[in-house]
């Protein structure tokens, strides 16, 4: 079944600037913190529990993307936490 | 997010492949004048879960049947029922099979008795169109090359590439990343690489690109009323190669074997 295409139109207008971006790298260290994947979200999102028992929303980063590691419930990851809102994180690795 | 698939897994999405071209070729070989897409359907059904398998599209998102049959000008998506297929017509069937938890998605487009010239030069170049894809599908390849190859040769001919929809990523999910286009430009996109399994589809039309859809929410139909053809086969990127994970040994493009699953013989 073929499946709805969603995007920029091809041969028409200019190319859009990738709308995947990341937050911008802030002075301050990130927090680096364990945790384990709760529940999958839409675009590569994940609600992860860390070891002090908050539960956070995390995105996958482009490092694991880009070698197609596949990211599971029940996973033990390290999430960098912003240090502006610590309810955010990024998924920098996931332990083996 | 886009997912790379193991030996195993590539190999259970052969045998959910394998039961695809069964069910595809015993359809393909009951059409006739006279029957209906329903009866179509009926059969595709029967003989997807007497393999042990589960009909994917039915239910997906809504959709009432086990199989798209979609006839002259509509070219993609048709909803099997009481329509009667006449000698002459332009008939697509499209199937998936959900088997030990993975996907396979396959189509073809067929003749219903005799078709006109026009008609039969259509599903060739449609059909050339799968193979030239499939023959881009090396690792270290792009996916662009995909999309350029469809494009060039239907385009070359005269035809209409359709741009709404597109081919995708397959594993337990139907519809997978990444969207694999009909269009596109030699050397562009993400890299191929071993482990990436594809449903490639190219769509083409007799005439304008442009489609519309039906009232009932799914049928798609060229917008100038011409014909349409579809062809589908789902394929792992290997380091040997693509691979046709949803091969029949009927109604093959003769380039089709050369990208048979590792260690099957041919037939």
């Amino acid at each position: 079944m073929a499946r709805k295409h969603r995007g920029p139109r091809p041969d028409r207008g200019k190319k859009r600037a990738d709308k995947a971006a990341q937050s911008a790298t802030p002075k301050e260290e990130a927090i680096e913190v364990e945790g384990t994947i709760v529940e999958p979200l839409p675009n590569a999102m994940f609600r992860v529990q860390l070891a002090n028992g908050h539960k956070v929303l995390a995105h996958v980063s482009g490092k694991i993307r880009m070698n197609f590691i596949r990211i599971l419930p029940g996973d033990r990851v390290l999430v960098e936490l912003s240090p502006y809102d610590l309810t955010h994180g990024r998924i920098t690795y996931r332990y083996k | 997010m886009i997912t790379l698939k193991s030996a195993r897994e590539i190999e259970t999405i052969r045998r959910s492949g394998k039961i695809t071209a069964a069910v595809l070729t015993e359809l393909m070989q009951a059409v006739r004048p006279g029957l209906t897409t329903r009866e179509l359907d009926a059969m595709a059904e029967r003989g997807i879960r007497a393999r042990g398998g589960i009909p994917t599209f039915k239910g997906y998102r809504g959709y009432p049947a086990s199989i798209c049959t979609s006839v002259n000008d509509e070219i993609v998506h048709g909803i099997p029922g009481d329509r009667v297929l006449r000698d002459g017509d332009l008939l697509s069937i499209d199937i998936g099979t959900t088997f030990d938890g993975f996907v396979s998605d396959s189509a073809v487009t067929i003749p219903v008795g005799t078709i006109s010239e026009e008609a039969r030069r259509l599903m060739e170049v449609t059909q050339e169109c799968l193979m030239l894809a499939i023959a881009q599908m090396q690792p270290g390849n792009r996916l662009g090359d995909i999309g350029a190859a469809v494009q060039d040769h239907a385009e070359r001919h005269g035809y209409g590439v359709v741009r709404e929809l597109v081919g995708h990523g397959v594993g337990r999910e139907m519809h997978e990343e990444p969207q694999v286009p009909n269009w596109g430009t030699r050397g562009e996109g993400m890299i191929l690489r071993p482990g990436l399994v594809l449903a490639v589809e190219p769509m083409i039309t007799a005439g304008s690109p442009e489609v519309a859809i039906l009232d009932d929410g799914w049928t798609v139909v060229t917008a100038d009323g011409t014909l349409a053809a579809h062809f589908e086969h789902t394929i792992a990127v290997t380091a040997e190669g693509p691979r046709i994970l949803t091969l029949r040994s009927v109604g093959e493009h003769p380039d089709a074997l050369r990208y048979r699953p590792k260690e099957e013989a041919i037939a």
